[in-house]
């Protein structure tokens, strides 16, 4: 195991990097370098990296197939709007000018708490039948979860209906949410590093074995799903309060397909490879807008780049494997002190 | 309710049951060889209502009767059915569970796009399949699109499991589904008996394809996802890898769907949705489904 | 013997379909012990097992861990009351390290919530620390202090089987169950493995019930064996005495009607 000094060192790099980015981040936004058309492609990159780090805790860490994301997405995203247009309903002042209040970001923050936990009931609902089992049932019950959220919205009255639930006051912005995004990714980090992620993936490694190494299966297996579904409804909340407007489409199967793509091509039990797979496949459709009709083929193209990742590397492009800056900078280190120290024989090995 | 329209109903249910009978036993078969929920079984109705939509007017056209749009449909399912199976899922045979179901959702998803980009998303409507009279029994009509549904899904359901209790080829496909490689053992041949599978169930799901379409004439790429979501819940109420549980399953599911659209249309997809989490908490192994455990 | 049995099985029994696969078991063991179960394929040793790891449920009679009846106990409950096994085709933990294997073992002993183990709490470092040492602790006895980095599937075969062995102890286990342990091994890591399974014992003060093939290795670390035959016992005792049985000669020579 490192040390705890050493897992300090590591943090301390981390963070120092993390704050620069938000300079940048900062900079740009008062520059006005960031475009509200980029703002929204950004916006919807923070949003997909949670996305895809949560349902990545199911498929790469549990190993189970869930295509219901986008319904535990929807449950976030409507509590938290319905929620702050209650809040503003009842004369707080949440936004002025267009950017939020000082009450507007703590609602904001309150708003996506409740969306979070009311989708973790859902998905506590949800995964206590398909988890008990083995086999392939939860595939099937997250998907007909996701059409039936789907159909609920579409009809029920309090989620506007076939029209949608509209004026749902912005919120979000950049800096906020580029935090909460961090957080939320840590927490997944810690989480699956702890002795609950390590008994996760140990049922995913062979269940009968993490059995009789005492491991409660269907705990950990609802535990790992409800996780998921919490940090996805937060990341639904932060969607309804980037939007303004809701309607059922906005969480259809393509919508669970695009998350699901987002950690197959990053690597199956990789958090760092969701995060990079969510940056670019946010991206890529918007660089590549200038072929005509790309949007018609983006779900065949989908389709097909699943298909030959799974026969060729199905754990996905990353596998398993993590980027970390830490060692990064120890290689680096280590190859300066190599060129430094060229009458030796060995420059120091990065650990 | 009264007794003709509880009459009316039933056989409407058991006409649509029929139907998830015939698409869930596509489900059990595949499922009870490979172990593989086949996503793409949905689809492959899809596919076979669009070839009934695009064969109706040739036929009419050489004045041919137009139910024989259901060979045409059966052939070409049968076509795609193996051809998925030979390209997606046999290099993916033995591989962990979770590659073969993103293969199989990411089959669906192609064919769904595919279809949408050949013919867009606007549903096209279907021309009738059977020019038949109502039967007429006392006050009540029945559609002769309801019998025949009904008759042919029976008549076929009784021919496959005379076909896997009797021919050699069923043996076959019971062996595989036992043990694959001690059926390899015995000197049947894996591939032929998977492809044969893949080839029933889909032309099954062709057949349903067409019964479905003369009940709700109009075709569309996401035809199959919810039709393929309903059958996969009958599969699992009847007893996943049982045909006769599928048969049985297929009929409730139709049945309490449509006893419950009758007074409430919005809440049907919920009631049979959650007739799955209940079979799944209650009896997982569903109405005729046996046991099996992983041997320790 | 004075001594109260860590186990004790009283008429064990379970049908599957009208087949008794196992009758009318009966058998105690005692701290320290090690004991052998032999019989012929099929005779019903792993049944057996499931049955006292709760993979099954038996369908007739009863057992006791510490003079605590068992009946209806999960598998991960089981090993919450001292019982730990290894599978007969080595079931390990393939895509994790050599230590995280053994880890996963200490699992149900820990107390760390999962707020404190996000958080990183003071109580995560210690409890993670702690299970750290002990981990190396276990591997150092079966000589893989060097291999903690290691994929487990990674690892030659005999060392995969001493692994699993290692991840039963970390659970915290009085009593190991271990399936055919010697399977597939060539001799010389038949000898490593009997040497650590002695170690093991005094080590750990674990009683050790043994399914196995190989005789020599049953015969010459084993203090007692029971001969089991379609699902029931047909001799128990000491080696001596169980390999001059005339009843288990018969079952595994076969006997002239």
């Amino acid at each position: 195991m490192k040390t705890k000094q050493q897992v300090l060192k590591s943090y301390l790099i981390n963070a120092i990097a993390l704050v620069l980015l938000y300079l940048v981040l900062l900079y740009a936004i008062q520059t006005g370098t960031i475009t509200r058309y980029l703002r929204g492609i950004v916006m919807t990159i923070f949003i997909n990296i949670i996305l895809a780090t949560s349902l990545n805790l199911t498929t790469g860490f549990l190993g189970q197939i869930a295509i219901g994301h986008a319904g535990f997405m929807s449950i976030g995203a409507y509590t938290a709007a319905l929620f702050v247009k209650y809040i503003e309903s009842t004369g707080v002042v949440l936004l002025a000018n267009g950017d939020p209040t000082p009450q507007g970001q703590l609602f904001f923050l309150i708003s996506l708490v409740l969306g979070g936990l009311l989708a973790a009931v859902f998905g506590l609902l949800v995964g206590i039948p398909a988890l008990r089992l083995k086999g392939d049932y939860l595939a099937i019950i997250t998907l007909g979860f996701g059409e039936i959220i789907r159909s609920l919205i579409e009809n029920l009255s309090f989620t506007g209906g076939a029209q949608g639930l509209t004026k749902i006051p912005r919120l979000s912005t950049l800096e906020v949410v580029y935090i909460i995004t961090i957080l939320c990714v840590m927490v997944m980090y810690t989480f699956v590093r702890s002795r609950h992620g390590r008994a996760i993936t140990a049922i995913r490694e062979d269940d009968i074995a993490s059995e009789a190494a005492g491991v409660h299966n269907t705990y950990y297996r609802v535990m790992a799903f409800t996780v998921a579904a919490f940090f996805a409804g937060i990341a639904g909340g932060i969607y309804a309060q980037y939007l303004a407007v809701l309607g059922a489409s906005n969480f259809n199967f393509n919508k669970s397909i695009d998350i699901l793509v987002m950690v197959v091509l990053g690597g199956m039990g990789s958090l760092t490879g969701s995060i990079v797979a969510a940056v670019v496949l946010t991206a890529l459709p918007e660089a590549l807008r200038f072929i005509p009709n790309f949007s018609d083929y983006r779900m065949l193209i989908y389709s097909i780049v699943l298909i030959i990742v799974m026969i060729f590397k199905p754990s996905g492009l990353l596998g398993r494997y993590e980027f970390s800056l830490t060692r990064l900078l120890d290689k680096a280190a280590a190859l300066v002190k190599g060129r430094k120290a060229q009458g030796t024989e060995e420059g120091g090995a990065g650990k | 309710m009264d007794l003709t329209v509880f009459i009316r109903q039933l056989v409407n249910g058991i006409q649509v049951g029929s139907i998830y009978a015939l698409v869930a036993l596509g489900y059990t078969m595949v499922y009870g060889i490979v172990k593989l929920i086949n996503f793409a079984h949905g689809d492959f109705i899809m596919v076979g209502g669009y070839v009934a939509v695009f064969t109706i007017p040739f036929l009419a056209q050489y004045g041919m009767p137009t139910w024989l749009c259901i060979f045409a449909a059966v052939a070409v399912c049968c076509v795609i059915g193996v051809l998925t199976e030979k390209i997606a899922y046999k290099p993916l045979r033995g591989a962990p569970s979770l590659s073969v179901l993103i293969t199989a959702i990411a089959v669906s998803l192609c064919l769904q796009n595919l279809a949408l980009i050949f013919f867009s998303s606007a549903p096209r409507p279907m021309s009738s399949v059977f020019d038949l009279p109502p039967l007429v029994l006392g006050e009540i009509q029945f559609s002769g699109v309801s019998i025949i549904t009904i008759l042919l899904s029976v008549c076929l359901m009784v021919a496959l499991q005379l076909f896997i209790k009797n021919t050699r080829m069923g043996k076959a496909m019971r062996a595989v589904s036992e043990d694959g490689q001690a059926a390899v053992l015995m000197g049947i041949s894996t591939n032929r008996t998977i492809s044969l599978t893949f080839a029933i169930g889909s032309g099954l799901a062709a057949v349903a394809a067409v019964m479905y379409c003369s009940a709700y004439p109009q075709v569309q790429p996401y035809m199959g996802s919810m039709l393929g979501l309903k059958a996969f819940i009958a599969a699992v109420l009847g007893g996943i890898g049982s045909i006769p549980g599928a048969m049985l399953g297929g009929i409730l599911i139709g049945l309490v769907e449509n006893m419950t659209r009758h007074f409430n249309s919005q809440l049907a997809d919920v009631v049979v949705f959650s007739i799955l989490i209940i079979v799944l908490l209650v009896k997982p192994t569903g109405i005729m489904g046996k046991n099996v455990g992983e041997k320790v | 013997m004075s001594e109260t049995p860590v186990m004790k099985a009283e008429h064990l029994g379970i049908t599957f379909g009208g087949l008794h696969a196992v009758n009318d078991f009966n058998m105690e063991m005692y701290p320290g012990e090690l004991v052998g179960l032999i019989g012929p394929n099929g005779a019903g040793k792993t049944t057996v097992f499931n049955l006292l790891t709760g993979v099954y449920q038996p369908t007739e009679g009863n057992f006791y861990l510490g003079g605590k009846s068992m009946l209806g106990k999960k598998p991960h409950e089981m090993v919450k009351e001292g019982i730990a096994r290894t599978f007969q085709n080595i079931r390990l933990f393939k895509d994790l390290t050599v230590l995280d294997n053994v880890k996963v073992a200490f699992n149900q002993s820990m107390r760390y919530s999962v707020l404190g183990g996000i958080l990183r709490l003071p109580g995560y470092w210690k409890e993670e620390a702690e299970i750290d040492r002990k981990a190396r602790e276990i591997l150092s006895v079966f000589h893989m202090e060097n291999e903690v980095d290691q994929k487990a599937q990674n690892l030659p075969y005999g060392r995969q089987r001493k692994l699993e062995i290692a991840r039963a102890i970390a659970t915290g286990a009085r009593i190991l169950l271990l399936d055919e342990p010697a399977a597939g091994m060539n001799p010389t890591e038949t000898a490593e493995l009997m040497e650590a399974i002695s170690t093991i014992r005094t080590r750990f003060g674990v009683s050790i019930l043994l399914i196995e093939h190989d005789m020599s290795l049953v015969m010459s670390i084993c203090e007692r064996i029971i001969v089991v035959n379609y699902g029931q016992i047909i001799a128990a005792g000491t080696p001596y005495e169980v390999a001059n049985n005339p009843e288990v000669i018969g079952a595994y020579l076969g006997r002239d009607e």
